[in-house]
């Protein structure tokens, strides 16, 4: 019933050929060419508004573009299950009446097919994941009772018993303390050696220098693209962040960067 | 002591009893547990999905239908059953289309549609001579007024809706909760989020002679919205919104037959009662001294 359009192991995971985004004749996203290997690690990182949400969408298969091409493994996102969408903890509704099995078993549904019950497979995948999460003690726990890491960690168990090949995790860190964005950073560390390739959009210039193996620089066109040293340089920043970039000492402030903005918003929606 | 006792139950059980010896009540019960359970367990979704408002206005809007057979079929009862379910189908996929594609926003959307069908019915209805109480029939219910025949139709789409609920309980929950997710997975989305809008609409239909139209939007989220407040899992909120939904009915009819009020209403204000007795106590109300 539901589509699984069968991998080509001699295409890249995922390859993007001059995609453009419109809303209402606004550039969302303008002539974005890249592809992506395999296990590799990715943080996009841009201003507010730079389309750092519609590229993942558009990758997901979400969203579609309004000109040029994206294919996973050769061919259209819409076809595979295989892609995880983390949302921002701002779009979920944390007092739905479900637990944190709950929702790691919906990561299933594609693979039980319509009518299908969740089997002893199933619930042993559920279980797998949430321990690799770290969250096995907190199972049968409401959603609105757990902490943002935990929160976060669920979604990536999700992804996990969804078998996903490609996770696109939107601002996962935002609101977070730092232990938590510590733990959030290790786990994900430990998938890419699972080969899940990873895409997370974030602000924290920092982490994304020091966690990811390249950086995608956005503003609705992509800036740049690759290992930090060559990305994160002043006139590509410049590019990107306009007169919100702060030089001091000749040296780049990247906790300047942050944009404070967004993490207020997000931490009222949570709650 | 023991005699007092006694009779005091006797008349108890002849209070309870004496209602279900006319066949119009045992029917009016049933019918009120049915439509209970039905809108109870639908209704979830309605108030998990913030479709309060669709709910109430998608009861409205059958109205012109439900008139247009009413006159044909000159005043007869049983074939508002099936003008009502077609309306409603027709209707809940209209309103569906509208919301998805209209340039104003949602709810103003659906108010226009919502108050022009209403007023399209009250019209249609007023042109009969002997239209006042057969409109306040449609507007508040007539559980006693159920027939055997609608009954037995009732149970049948009823029953209907809730296998269909049973059946796609992984879809609506994953699709209700997150709906990039179900994209993703690639659920066929469109004909679920379709499918869930005629749920609704048969069980509108199903409703329609036991609440009224204008009562309805509570069948369709107090219980829901009660049960809300005492669970914290999908399965266990049906459930609990199913049982205050029949309990409801049942005290409600008793109610209205001892109380001499309109049915509909005592059923609704029975359920608000739950709700904000429910309400309360999960705000710490009466507050307990401190010691």
């Amino acid at each position: 019933m539901y589509p699984h359009i069968p991998h080509r192991p001699d295409q890249p995971i995922l390859d993007l050929q001059r995609v453009s985004v419109r809303y209402e004749g606004r550039a969302a996203l303008e002539n974005i060419t890249f592809h992506l290997h395999g296990g590799e690690r990715v943080a996009i990182v841009g201003p507010n508004g730079a389309g750092k949400s519609t590229l993942l969408k558009v990758v997901a298969g979400v969203q579609h573009p309004t000109d040029g091409e994206v294919t996973v493994y050769g061919s259209g996102p819409s076809g595979h299950v295989c892609i995880g969408y983390v949302p921002q903890r701002s779009q979920v509704d944390w007092r739905f009446p479900v637990s944190v099995a709950d929702v790691v078993m919906m990561g299933r549904i594609a693979k039980l097919g319509l009518l299908g019950w969740p089997k002893k497979r199933d619930w042993d995948f559920v279980q797998a994941a949430l321990e690799t999460a770290g969250l096995a003690d907190l199972y049968s726990r409401q959603i609105g009772e757990l902490s943002g890491g935990q929160q976060q960690r669920m979604f990536i168990a999700r992804a996990l018993a969804q078998e996903a090949e490609l996770m696109l995790m939107d601002e996962p860190l935002t609101g977070l303390d730092t232990p938590a964005q510590e733990g959030l950073l290790a786990l994900l560390g430990g998938l890419q050696e699972k080969g899940v390739t990873i895409m997370v959009a974030t602000h924290d210039l920092q982490q994304a220098a020091h966690y990811f193996d390249r950086i995608l620089l956005l503003n609705r066109k992509m800036i740049a693209l690759g290992p930090a040293a060559d990305v994160l340089q002043p006139e590509k920043l410049l590019e990107a962040y306009g007169g919100r970039l702060r030089v001091a000492d000749g040296k780049l402030n990247l906790a300047a960067l942050d944009d404070a903005c967004c993490d207020e918003e997000s931490h009222d929606h949570a709650h | 002591m023991l005699v007092a006792t006694k009779n005091l139950m006797i008349t108890l059980i002849d209070w309870l009893v004496k209602p279900l010896s006319y066949p119009f009540m045992q029917r009016g019960l049933i019918a009120a547990v049915l439509v209970g359970v039905v809108c109870a367990v639908v209704g979830t979704y309605v108030v998990l999905r913030g479709m309060a408002f669709f709910g109430d206005a998608l009861a409205h809007t059958i109205l012109p239908g439900v008139a247009v057979g009413y006159i044909i079929s000159g005043g007869a009862r049983e074939p508002l059953f099936w003008w009502a379910l077609g309306t409603a189908v027709l209707a809940s996929l209209g309103i569906g289309a509208i919301i998805k594609n209209a340039r104003i926003k949602e709810d103003t959307a659906i108010g226009i549609i919502f108050a022009g069908m209403f007023a399209l019915g009250i019209a249609i209805i007023s042109t009969v001579r002997s239209y006042a109480v057969d409109l306040s029939h449609f507007l508040f219910g007539d559980v006693l007024g159920v027939t055997t025949q609608s009954l037995v139709w009732m149970g049948i789409f009823g029953g209907l809706v809730l296998v269909f609920i049973v059946a796609f309980y992984k879809e609506f929950l994953t699709l209700s909760f997150d709906p990039v997710l179900a994209v993703t997975l690639r659920l066929p989305v469109g004909v679920l989020n379709n499918l869930l809008l005629v749920l609704i609409a048969v069980t509108v239909a199903v409703a329609m002679q036991t609440v009224g139209v204008a009562l309805m939007v509570a069948m369709l989220v107090t219980p829901a919205a009660t049960a809300y407040l005492l669970t914290k899992r999908l399965p266990s909120m049906m459930l609990i919104s199913a049982v205050i939904a029949a309990l409801s009915g049942v005290v409600g009819l008793y109610v209205s037959y001892y109380a001499g009020i309109t049915s509909g209403s005592a059923i609704v204000l029975t359920a608000t009662l739950v709700f904000v007795v429910v309400f309360l106590e999960r705000q710490g109300w009466p507050r307990r001294k401190k010691i």
